[in-house]
């Protein structure tokens, strides 16, 4: 693989600035890389190879003429096919949008393309983000980097798919219940998802509009954090500060018994190895519950369900037909859900976010597994763990749908690989409101746990 | 919630939507555990939920 593509974005941005690479050689080399390897992947819906070339070299023209816009500038990223792009298709990955050109940017695009990065194209994902496994999908399956028999999580899947093989520097996903940090963490690179409301969802096809969020895929945390400032409006984001807290300063909640209850082993295995890294690091971790997180599924269910069918009742009335078999099914079974059912999730939802705030008292982060699976084989429906049978969909939820319904921030960090050779992600959470905290917490515990592998 | 699954598959069948019949009775069985859940004794805004352990039951 070309050398640049191993480059993470504030390594790269430097030498953009300097002009010792030019915004069109590392375009060249990205759209390269999507040519070797989305045929093999299906990463990309749309790839918008002229309109790079052409923003790249405008983009090379202005550093030229003094006007460098910072860290962005020149640096290719892609969008999860939700996100628009003002004049190219947003398909959501269904057969329903086959024909709707975005009229405009969504707000976190305009932001990004005013910070100078350069579009690829837009991103395979499981349809209108409704699944973990990215399988479904009116142009096909999304496959691991790793292991192209398998998934790569879901929804955002081609976002990071592309991510970890150099089809682009970044990836803009959304994350309902955890679309940014599952397929993050099953294909082994960074994935935020910021407080709710932190990043405007404009110009997104919504999902579920109390819980949708939008954040980056990365491969470093340094990067996320550029990205992240960069959509939350911040025309001038300075970098991640050079001097981390020291690992023997943090505190960390690790969350029990429901978020280690059920574990894959090779999860079970890595992720107990990096804790003990952490340990030795100085890190000093304690145990913490939420009282109530076994009622996650339940109350996610009954906010999910209903807000996905009411923004889809028109189109779902008229062309059932359009979607994919298991999304219109659960798009139909949240028009059964009664309004008094939804009115207690949403009570519930405020009890949870109460008992995630009190497991957070006098702690720098909370720290769970991202997922408690590896990545699995396309098509496979369920699981046997501990001597029982799971729904992959409800185990690749399991430990991050609580912080959608929470709205607490949380990014997943790659914590290197099970014995199968398949990554395995370590999963951060920080307080409302406080994601650049998380973030500066979570360069820490990169240094500690080591960073990305990259395909 | 018996009544209300056997309403809800029938309307389902009404609709030419049968193939819902399975996930509708998970579904009945989640809400089972939604209106079991012990904070629904509590009045929302009552303190419970801001972390009051003296909120108030019905």
């Amino acid at each position: 693989m070309n050398p640049l593509l191993d480059l993470s974005i504030v390594e790269l941005a430097p030498r953009i600035a300097a002009r010792e690479i030019s915004c069109s050689e590392v375009t060249e080399a990205c759209l390269a890389r999507i040519s070797d390897d989305n045929g093999r992947l299906n990463a990309f819906i749309t790839i918008l190879a002229d309109q790079a070339r052409a923003d790249a070299s405008r983009a090379d023209a202005e550093i030229a003429a003094g006007r460098y816009r910072g860290p962005l500038h020149g640096v290719p990223v892609s969008l999860k096919d939700l996100v628009d792009l003002a004049g190219v298709p947003t398909t959501a990955g269904s057969r329903v949008l086959e024909h709707h050109v975005a009229a405009a940017d969504a707000a976190v695009t305009a932001r990004l393309r005013e910070a100078g990065a350069i579009f690829l194209g837009k991103c395979n994902l499981h349809e209108f983000a409704f699944g973990t496994t990215s399988e479904d999908s009116a142009f096909g399956p999304v496959r691991n980097p790793w292991d192209s028999t398998r998934s790569p999580g879901g929804s955002s899947g081609g976002s990071a798919a592309a991510v970890v093989t150099g089809m682009g520097f970044a990836s803009i996903g959304t994350d309902t219940g955890g679309s940014i940090r599952i397929p993050s963490a099953v294909c082994g690179c960074v994935g935020l998802k910021p407080t709710s409301g932190e990043l405007p969802c404009d110009g997104i096809i919504p999902l579920s509009w109390t819980l949708d969020h939008v954040g980056p895929l990365a491969r470093r945390v340094a990067d996320a954090w550029l990205l992240f400032q960069v959509m939350a409006g911040n025309r001038n984001p300075r970098a991640l500060p050079a001097t981390r807290v020291p690992p023997s300063s943090l505190r960390l909640g690790l969350l029990k018994p429901y978020f280690t209850d059920v574990l894959d082993s090779g999860v079970r295995d890595q992720f107990g190895i990096e804790l003990g890294r952490l340990a030795k690091a100085g890190v000093a971790i304690s145990d913490r519950a939420v009282p109530h997180a076994t009622d996650t599924a339940t109350i996610y269910l009954h906010l999910q369900l209903p807000e996905a069918s009411a923004y889809h009742a028109p189109v779902l009335e008229a062309h059932p037909d359009l979607y994919t078999t298991p999304v219109r099914q659960r798009l139909e079974m949240g028009r059964y859900v009664l309004a008094e059912d939804y009115a207690r999730a949403r009570f519930g939802a405020t009890v949870l976010r109460r008992e995630v705030d009190a497991a957070l008292e006098g702690l720098d982060a909370l720290v769970l597994p991202t997922v408690p699976i590896t990545a699995q084989p396309i098509g496979s429906t369920a699981l046997t763990i501990g001597g029982q049978s799971h729904p992959v969909r409800a185990l690749m939820l399991r430990l991050t749908q609580l912080f959608d319904v929470t709205g607490h921030p949380a990014i997943s960090l790659p914590c290197g690989r099970s014995g199968e050779n398949l990554p395995v992600g370590l999963q951060l959470v920080g307080r409302h409101g406080r994601t650049p905290d998380l973030l500066t917490v979570a360069a820490t515990i990169e240094a500690v746990i080591g960073q990305r592998d990259q395909r | 919630m018996e009544a209300w699954l056997r309403a809800a598959v029938e309307d389902a069948e009404r609709r030419g939507v049968p193939d819902l019949k399975p996930l509708l009775e998970g579904l009945a069985q989640s809400t089972l555990m939604l209106r079991a859940a012990d904070w629904n004794d509590y009045v929302p805004g009552d303190g419970k939920a801001e972390g009051n352990e003296t909120g108030t039951r019905r």
